[in-house]
């Protein structure tokens, strides 16, 4: 444990002397900023995202950098603070003219940062998976959209496991809540009942859980085979989770499917009482693969701790990441606007065997896994789609959305909104 | 009555493992290759074949069949390409583990994970191997794999299975499983052709409020084609739904009782430190977060069912000692100046939480559940969890002695002799700053004492003194500042009210109404529920 303070105040070292650094010869490296928190609330995932982005830098330059250019990390800590999200996005745009943006996590993030990187005119890669209903041309989705993790689970869970009663369960946000509406309105549409669908919201950070899980065990004790579909966010998973163990409601009888959990959140949690239960991700650390394999063992190599896990997140980051740098090799500049035209159909190889491309709606088409937890804390693949699944922006199974798109390679829609009907886009720029 | 998840797989494993040991030797030979030859298939088979197998495997007459559908279960059995055969894992690591042959049960070193292919089993398989396992434990000499076994069949009950269960049911000596196998039985017979045998059998379920029996009853009640048996089915689920009804309450009850005693837990440290010394110390929930770490630095050194009893008193020493050089390095400048000293441990906060951050890393810690703390217990007809109830337990211990070490110590006299009158108290030899530094360190250590119950609950990160600040101002508050007994009559009460609430209004509006009931409460009664009265009221 003590091992990790050299290592932090290296990192404050190697953050001391990019700035140093970027002032010193500035016209001579492409920077690339990092926004993700490393303190509050959120630093428990987006820090690892933060590491990522260095391992992917560092490889590039090793490679020799990018238009004979070395590429530079620029890091700010937004410190889980919504509106500082904004102000740093500004800083990086502005003050440190950075080229490219990896960051944000929660969703609320990315739209505080939105109306910065539009007028700006920057480009951020998004990486997490989010509730879709947005298409902005300065924004990369290559996390996934609900159709690409939520709609596909489901499925699984209504075809192969036989379920007929639901429990929504979500962190009480935007995310979640966009999430089970259309999961509502898909579960309506084929069929399930009112009274077989059981919505719950909770606070952020929740943690005395014993009577929701009382009545989830009431709710599936009606005869039907039933399972949770949990969209409960960060921290609160774990008292979830251990409450679940200790009520003795295992996988088996319930089992639960998660949107929001993963290797690293896992790595926190005595798995054992939790085996068999679900989550829904596109990409795992079990995955065998050979380019998985040497994204681990780099990975493991860059941080100095063979027990790290790498994460749905991460992957997405590495997608990104490598698609950015083909498409500046493409563009033969880092100029955003030639960049964004430029980023539309690069296609880049994921780690799990399939090829992920770059969509006109700025989304990617990625593999849906479902995994079961193991003891280890790891997922072992019980199900995949067939083939890679393009990501929707905006859902079909909305009433306001199902009409829109998103195609910024189209010059004739050019848009985040483009309604079919009407063959409008509505105002926004997103 | 104490059922663990995984320790039914793992007991009714052990006596399949001593059935077992019986086999001749002498055919061994034959048999290691006949299940070589099952194992090789199980590879590459797909999930439904690979039911089939497990089947297949559960008629061998074979001594590591137990250990090796145990290991396919939890996920342990992996093949290895190196040496083309089966091997099981014997530990969880991710990295390095030690493995054996799954077919002799040699030992092959230690490689690691990755170069293993894990042979995968999905939710269904392990139920099917639970059962397995499970219905192999009806003969046992121990009543509690005995029920097991009934559970196992009332999962999924079996006409083949019949024959047993009523041999059994014969010679049962337990009353209560004599019950469960009379209720397993009738269960099969709710699914006869006959109707004059599904009545009584309908009407024979009720009162059992198991899924595995009232879903069946419900899916009667509603689709059965005949009259009678529907209305058997319906009055015998009235009697159930009275029962889930009491026990539903008798539940919620409990529930506040325990999430009450959490309250107290983390409010009771502050009910010294604001309570009877006045300072308002923003950091009493990072002191909280230093006794959860304690409790995670103690499991590394310690076995799991060993570590909490050394964690408490070491998290009180631990955390105390941090108090007391708060108090002695930042408060003592700052007394009576309520503004400042907030301020100053709203920073100590922040500082604590960044540096478990650069020292831990912010990433979650793990924290496991000593097996006599997992699982439920039954008290009574009610089921409950072993986790809370021993906090509710710990909490009244925490209490009591809080409560004699302030009436019945010396430390105790002089900080309450300080706390009314603290001029009058030095001018009686009583050295006050020693006494205010000893408070301190007391509500602290209790704070880090709080901080190893909720370890057990939640999660060991650098956030969760923030979690619960809020939440422990407020019992605080509402209990009357300076009162023992109210920090615990207001903790009490706002558990039940929060859980009474919650069912009916939603988790995240409970929070609220009870947030605005105490703000309503403060207007009427600024001093809480139990005041304290006289001369140091006024100070």
């Amino acid at each position: 444990m003590t091992k990790t303070v050299p290592k932090t105040l290296s990192w404050l070292l190697a953050g001391a002397l990019t700035v140093g650094a970027t002032l010193a010869h500035a016209a001579d490296t492409i920077k690339v900023g990092v926004l993700h928190s490393l303190s509050g609330t959120m630093a428990i995932s987006e820090t690892t995202l933060k590491d990522t982005v260095l391992m992917l830098i560092d490889e590039q330059n090793k490679k020799g950098g990018l238009l004979g250019k070395k590429l530079e990390a620029v890091v700010v800590d937004p410190a889980s603070n919504w509106p500082l999200f904004a102000e740093k996005a500004r800083e990086l745009l502005q003050k440190d003219k950075v080229d490219v943006v990896f960051g944000c996590w929660t969703s609320v993030s990315r739209k505080s940062v939105l109306p910065v990187f539009e007028e700006l005119n920057g480009i951020l890669f998004y990486p997490v998976q989010y509730e879709g209903e947005e298409s902005s041309r300065n924004v990369f989705y290559t996390g996934a959209a609900p159709n690409q993790q939520a709609i596909p689970a489901v499925d699984y869970l209504m075809n192969d496991l036989g379920i007929e009663r639901w429990v929504l369960a979500g962190t009480d946000y935007v995310y979640p809540r966009t999430t089970n509406k259309i999961l509502e309105a898909y579960l309506k549409a084929k069929g399930v009942k009112d009274v077989d669908i059981m919505i719950n919201y909770t606070p952020f950070g929740h943690s005395d859980w014993q009577s929701i899980v009382a009545d989830i065990k009431k709710f599936g004790s009606a005869g039907k085979k039933t399972a949770v579909v949990s969209t409960i966010n960060g921290d609160a998973n774990v008292p979830f989770y251990k409450e679940l163990g200790n009520q003795g409601i295992s996988a088996t009888d319930i089992p639960v499917v998660a949107f929001s959990v993963g290797e690293e959140e896992l790595s926190g949690i005595d798995t054992k009482p939790l085996v068999g239960h679900l989550a829904a991700w596109n990409y795992f650390m079990s995955v065998k693969d050979k380019a998985n394999d040497a994204f681990i063992k780099q990975w493991h190599t860059f941080i100095k701790d063979k027990k790290r896990v790498t994460n749905d997140p991460m992957e997405a980051h590495y997608i990104g990441f490598n698609m950015w740098v083909k498409a500046v090799e493409k563009a033969k500049s880092t100029d955003p606007d030639k960049v964004i035209d430029a980023m539309v159909g690069i296609e880049y190889p994921n780690l799990t065997g399939g090829v992920a491309k770059m969509l006109p709606n700025h989304h990617l088409t990625k593999p849906v896994l479902i995994g079961e937890i193991q003891a280890d804390g790891q997922f072992d693949v019980v199900w995949k789609t067939k083939g890679l699944v393009p990501g929707d922006a905006w859902s079909d199974y909305l009433p306001g959305s199902k009409d829109i798109i998103a195609d910024w390679a189209d010059p004739k829609i050019h848009c985040g909104n483009y309604n079919t009907v009407t063959k409008k886009c509505s105002g926004q720029n997103y | 009555m104490v059922s663990r998840p995984s320790f039914r797989v793992g007991l009714t494993g052990l006596a399949l493992m001593l059935l077992t040991l019986f086999a001749p030797l002498s055919v061994q030979a034959a048999d290691d290759e006949a299940l070589r030859a099952v194992l090789a298939q199980l590879r590459e088979a797909s999930f439904s074949e690979k039911a089939t197998l497990v089947e297949t495997l559960v008629n061998m007459d074979h001594p590591r069949i137990a250990a090796i559908l145990n290991a396919l279960a939890a996920g342990n059995l992996y093949y290895q390409e190196k040496s083309n055969q089966a091997v099981i894992s014997l530990s969880d690591e991710a990295e390095e583990v030690p493995i054996e042959a799954a077919v002799t049960g040699e030992a092959l070193g230690t490689v690691t994970k990755r170069d293993l292919e894990r042979i995968i089993a999905n939710n269904r398989l392990r139920a099917l191997i639970e059962n397995q396992l499970a219905s192999l434990g009806l003969s046992s000499a121990d009543p509690q794999q005995r029920r097991a076994a009934v559970e196992a069949f009332l999962r999924s009950p079996k006409p083949e299975g019949v024959s047993r269960l009523k041999a059994r049911l014969e010679v049962e000596p337990d009353k209560k499983i004599q019950e469960l196998l009379t209720a397993a039985l009738a269960l099969v017979d709710l699914a006869s052709p006959d109707a004059a045998v599904r009545a009584p059998a309908a009407k024979a379920l009720g009162g059992w409020t198991q899924a595995e029996i009232r879903g069946p009853l419900l899916r009667v009640a509603a689709e059965d084609s005949d009259l009678t048996v529907r209305e058997a089915a319906k009055a015998a689920l009235a009697k159930t739904e009275f029962r889930l009804q009491l026990l539903g309450w008798a539940e919620t009850l409990f529930f506040g009782l325990s999430l009450g005693s959490v309250l107290i837990l983390a409010a009771i440290g502050l009910a010294v430190t604001f309570g009877v010394m006045g300072v308002i110390n923003m950091a009493h929930g990072e002191l909280m977060m230093i006794g959860a770490y304690t409790t995670w630095l103690t499991q590394q050194w310690l076995p799991v069912n060993w570590s909490l009893p050394v964690a408490v008193p070491l998290a009180f020493l631990v955390a105390a000692l941090v108090g007391i050089a708060i108090e002695r390095g930042v408060i003592r400048f700052l007394y009576g100046r309520p503004l400042e000293t907030l301020l100053a441990t709203f920073g100590i906060s922040l500082i604590l939480q960044q540096a478990v951050r650069s020292i831990f890393s912010p990433l979650n810690r793990s924290v496991a559940t000593p097996d006599w703390m997992s699982g439920t217990i039954l008290l009574g007809p009610l089921e409950v969890t072993l986790n809370r109830l021993v906090i509710v337990g710990f909490c009244i211990a925490v209490f009591t002695l809080l409560w004699l070490a302030l009436q019945r110590t010396r430390l105790g006299l002089e900080v309450r002799a300080v706390a009314q009158n603290r001029a009058m108290a030095r001018a009686m030899g009583v050295r006050s700053a020693r006494v205010d530094a000893l408070t301190f360190g007391l509500g602290s250590g209790i704070a880090g004492v709080a901080g190893v119950a909720l370890s057990q609950l939640t999660n060991v990160g650098p956030n969760l003194g923030q979690n619960y600040i809020v939440d422990s101002f407020m019992v605080v508050v509402f209990g009357g500042v300076g009162n023992l007994w109210g920090t615990m009559v207001a903790g009490l009460s706002l558990g039940v009210a929060n859980k009474l609430l919650e069912p009916w209004s939603g988790a995240v509006l409970a929070k609220i109404l009870v947030l605005i009931f105490l703000i309503l409460f403060i207007q009427k009664r600024p001093r809480g529920l139990f005041p304290q009265r006289g001369r140091a009221a006024e100070v």
